[in-house]
């Protein structure tokens, strides 16, 4: 159970998971990026310029904010909420995009691609990209465009390129292939920022690396308001980044619990859901080994969530390494029960969460009561949501 | 019973090689098993000295359009993993002889098992694999199963590998090197990109295994340029597109097979 931290392996395995399967066209690629990004993670001035843009770009540190109310109405253990929908474009995203593009400049790569579900990591892509001046194309799928319009607009307008994606289930699984189709054609000019703890090693040590501030900010925060750990940590898991970036620093703290919330969209035994780590298999996908959700003969499935961000089949190779080790516990949520967690923190609290965030919001709520007064959960409220007004209006039968 | 591997039979010592190999690539199942049969044994009719079958899979991100709807339709007609193998088998028992390289993704493959894929695989009569999403990194231990059963393990290098990838690839190679001669996914383009010839060039140096050249070779004329260089041209693409512009055809076949034809007549003018 020691050290939990110091993976993944030099070659990108955590445990049995992780690794590099993709095209030999890429392979030298991702060893130029790794090697660039052990170099810059360990100097002094890449360090100093990417806190410096997350001071006053991206606007960090977010608050750690203790929701009374909801805490009141729930009668158990005091919940705080981790505020990255403070963040500048509206989620953590931008914090591993704030990482990757200042390694892109030192890279001296003048392109920039990328793949996005919910829209947040094209949105926050675009947003870099457009403040450094370089170009950038977002691959999206089809059914994310609709559901996701204002984001689409969002990066338009940022001046990036959208490509929709029209292979597959139209969302994120495939606009990642899209992604890896472009960087394998463009690879000697182009920098893939890859939005999630997952893709081929170094990508999920690096993404997680980059979001781990806000672990780190959590635990600095918390033990000055409560002078302790949390009892709890709670974050929602698609891909991984936000959870990774959460529970990472807290790893080693064996007191600390964790608890990765996954979609079970209309619930996981009509089979439409996208609950990888909780109903998947161990497979390959988008270059690493991982679980995922497949048929027996080894092909990808089609997902479903109302939240576009969690509606990916895969997860990150280190969520499935602490799933195994039983470090972090796996849970999902409903379609339905992220509607109303949406809507309770909406009246109690006067926040709109995330759709994706909803879903942690949703755990924490049905655990919350039962736990004692004076412990402490923190639930990573990973973005905002406006960009899901039009899905939430259209369940709840709004017109706007 | 127990044969050796076509493939090495095919290529023989580097001495003693005359004729280019011409290797033609068709996705299993598209648009359906049955028809793949015929179409293999077309393209050993038209003169394919290896047929590469594609493994569809659900997410191929190094193809391009053509092979990715072609995986699609396989798919939907219903082709697995086993069902491929079982189609291999019957191949043989009808008495084809040219050297089948499966081609595909690892995940359908990591899923039916290491040593039950290289065991099934050889009792079919696979001689060679490629998988287009396993670097000799991560290879390790599938190649030494497929190796101890006789499969070559058939690795890609690519106008983006160095010297040292070279090196490393060429030492753990079997079968022969597919040298992809463009940075990008598969698909028919116009032009074949410069430096072929330099770039075979340097894998010989590492190697004394043949090299066979692909993606985006599609007329005999690009096909004579590259066997120019290359011990072999492998063709994709170009007859996937006329698999699907000819589906419901009943000369679908003989099509394929003058297409092939075709093409090796453009390397046999070298």
């Amino acid at each position: 159970m020691k050290r939990q931290a110091r993976l993944p392996d030099r070659t990108g395995h955590f445990g049995p998971y992780g690794g590099r399967y993709i095209s030999e066209t890429l392979m030298p690629a991702v060893m130029e990026l790794e090697e660039a990004y052990l170099r810059y993670s360990k100097d002094a001035g890449f360090k100093e310029e990417l806190d410096y843009y997350l001071r006053y770009y991206v606007g960090r540190p977010t608050p750690l904010y203790f929701a009374r109310n909801l805490t009141e109405r729930l009668g158990g253990a005091r919940i705080y909420l981790k505020r990255e929908d403070l963040c500048h474009t509206g989620a953590h995203k931008i914090n591993n995009t704030m990482g990757q593009i200042l390694l892109a400049r030192r890279m001296k790569k003048s392109r920039i691609i990328a793949e996005t579900g919910a829209g947040q990591h094209g949105v926050a892509t675009a947003t870099v990209a457009a403040m450094f001046g370089l170009e950038c194309v977002v691959y999206m799928g089809e059914e994310d465009m609709e559901r996701q319009a204002p984001n689409v607009f969002r990066m338009r307008l940022l001046g990036a390129e959208v490509v929709p994606v029209k292979s597959g289930s139209r969302t994120l699984k495939d606009a990642m292939n899209e992604a890896l189709r472009d960087w394998v054609t463009n690879v000697r000019n182009t920098f893939y920022i890859i939005g999630s703890v997952a893709g081929p090693h170094p990508y999920p040590v690096m993404v997680r690396d980059f979001q781990s501030v806000i672990g780190r900010e959590v635990k600095r925060d918390i033990k000055r308001l409560e002078g302790r750990l949390p009892t709890l940590l709670v974050a929602s898991v698609g891909g991984g980044s936000n959870a990774m970036g959460l529970f990472h620093p807290f790893l080693d703290d064996e007191d600390v619990e964790m608890v990765g919330v996954e979609a079970a969209g209309l619930g996981l035994s009509t089979g439409r859901h996208a609950a990888s780590l909780c109903r998947g298999s161990v497979g390959v996908l988008h270059g690493s080994k991982s679980y995922v959700l497949q048929d027996r003969y080894g092909q990808i499935l089609h997902t479903h969530s109302v939240s576009a961000g969690l509606d990916y089949p895969g997860v990150g190779p280190e969520h499935s390494y602490l799933k195994d080790t039983g470090r972090v516990h796996y849970t999902t949520v409903t379609d339905r029960e992220a509607i109303r967690a949406f809507q309770t923190l909406c009246q109690t609290e006067g926040i709109i969460p995330a759709l994706e965030s909803s879903h942690a919001l949703a755990y924490a709520m049905k655990v919350a009561g039962g736990m004692k007064k004076e412990e402490v959960i923190v639930i990573n409220l990973s973005g905002r949501g406006d960009k899901d007004l039009s899905t939430v209006s259209k369940i709840l039968g709004f017109n706007i | 019973m127990k044969r050796e591997n076509r493939l090495a039979e095919l290529f023989g010592k580097p001495k003693d090689r005359g004729e280019k190999a011409l290797v033609a690539f068709i996705t299993a199942g598209d648009p359906n098993l049955e028809l793949t049969e015929a179409l293999v044994e077309g393209l050993a009719r038209g003169g394919a000295d290896i047929v590469e079958l594609g493994v569809p899979f659900s997410d191929p991100m190094a193809d391009g359009p053509t092979i990715q709807a072609s995986s699609e339709r396989a798919l939907e007609s219903g082709t697995t993993l086993p069902k491929v193998l079982k189609l291999v088998r019957r191949l043989r028992k009808r008495g084809l002889d040219t050297p089948i390289v499966l081609f595909g993704y690892y995940n359908p493959v990591f899923v039916y098992g290491h040593e039950r894929f290289a065991r099934d695989a050889k009792q079919a009569g696979v001689d060679g694999v490629l998988i287009v999403d396993l670097p000799p990194e991560e290879a390790t231990e599938l190649a030494e199963k497929l190796k101890r059963v006789g499969i070559e393990f058939v690795y890609l290098l690519t106008p983006t590998s160095d010297e040292k990838r070279i090196g490393l690839v060429a030492r753990k190679a079997g079968g022969f090197i597919y040298y992809v001669s463009v940075t990008g996914v598969t698909g028919a383009r116009k032009k074949v990109a410069g430096q072929i010839k330099d770039h075979v060039k340097r894998i010989k140096k590492f190697t004394e295994l043949p090299v066979c050249v692909g993606f985006g070779i599609s007329t005999p004329e690009q096909a004579r340029k590259v066997a120019l260089w290359a011990d072999g041209v492998v063709v994709g693409s170009a007859i996937v597109d006329i698999i699907a512009r000819n589906r419901g055809s009943r000369g679908l076949v003989e099509k394929v097979a003058r297409f092939v034809r075709s093409i090796k007549d453009g390397m046999r003018s070298v």
